[in-house]
């Protein structure tokens, strides 16, 4: 692997151990439901570092479209924000 | 002909959309508003698709594109679902 | 070779497209502001990035070329409902923006 590509996956894991972070400390869960967003984007990212498309492909499928779905539904019925 | 990574065009490439990808970091972290928040994660998931499709050509695997294409029809429901959250639809 | 030297000088403009409007997007006062240069430009990055790997392996440029138009035809989409949204929410515009066409239009059809 090229040193080229290792510096572009050290960033990438720069921005997905921020974004886990977010979703964590966060209070406000549609910022929450936004960070999982990026994370699945990342993670496809780095499966298809990994050599593995499929896996890629279906990440990308699955953390797109219905993740977000299915949190908003769950965030609709609890409440957006995260009461102490 | 297979592609090499060679010379300097690669990595000032690779510099500037990593750049790119920190600055919309900081925009989603300080965002004031929600909105801001969505417009950075937009930006995010164009620049991936940009990503996948230059990780492609990276490894020179044609079958990596396919990744790219799935994303590039897929990735811009999440944002309009949460855009129609906020909006009240939904 | 020649097509190789083409395909990187189009990903260069591609990244510098990338780059400014990330920096649109961290620069901008307002929402509004900072969805119209960051979509556009990012979009048009997008779209001179894809098309440089298309030029330099020209057996891929078919698929590329799909890609691209669904970029196309994606982004605005979602910039269009980020926008609305951010509008209907009640986020304030900056106070030195000039016109307010679609508040103008809201209150036309509340009057009528």
């Amino acid at each position: 692997m090229h040193s080229l590509i290792l510096f572009m996956v050290l960033g990438l894991s720069l921005v997905l151990v921020v974004a886990t972070l977010v979703i964590w400390l966060s209070k406000d869960l549609l910022v929450a439901i936004l960070a999982s967003a990026i994370v699945s984007l990342i993670a496809s990212i780095f499966f298809l570092v990994l050599q593995a498309p499929d896996v890629a492909i279906t990440e990308a499928a699955i953390g797109a479209g219905l993740t977000t779905g299915i949190l908003l539904y769950a965030m609709k019925i609890a409440g957006r924000y995260e009461d102490d | 002909m297979p592609y090499e990574i060679h010379g300097l065009m690669p990595f000032i490439y690779v510099g500037l959309i990593m750049l790119g990808v920190v600055f919309s970091l900081i925009r989603f972290l300080v965002g004031p508003t929600a909105p801001d928040r969505v417009v950075a994660t937009d930006i995010l998931t164009t620049i991936t698709t940009v990503v996948l499709v230059v990780l492609a050509l990276f490894f020179d695997r044609q079958i990596y594109l396919d990744v790219a294409l799935v994303y590039a029809v897929l990735a811009f429901t999440a944002v309009v679902a949460i855009a129609r959250f906020l909006e009240g639809g939904l | 070779m020649i097509g190789k030297v083409i395909g990187e000088i189009f990903m260069i403009i591609g990244g510098i497209f990338m780059f400014l409007a990330s920096l649109g997007l961290l620069r901008m006062p307002d929402v509004y502001n900072r969805m119209q240069t960051s979509t556009k430009a990012v979009t048009l990055g997008a779209m001179s990035s894809i098309l440089g790997v298309g030029i330099i392996h020209p057996a891929w440029l078919p698929k590329c070329l799909l890609i691209i138009i669904f970029i196309l035809f994606t982004n605005p989409v979602s910039a269009h409902a980020i926008g609305r949204a951010a509008y209907r929410t009640g986020v304030k515009l900056w106070p030195g923006s000039k016109c307010d066409k679609y508040g103008e239009y809201l209150k036309e059809e509340e009057n009528a």
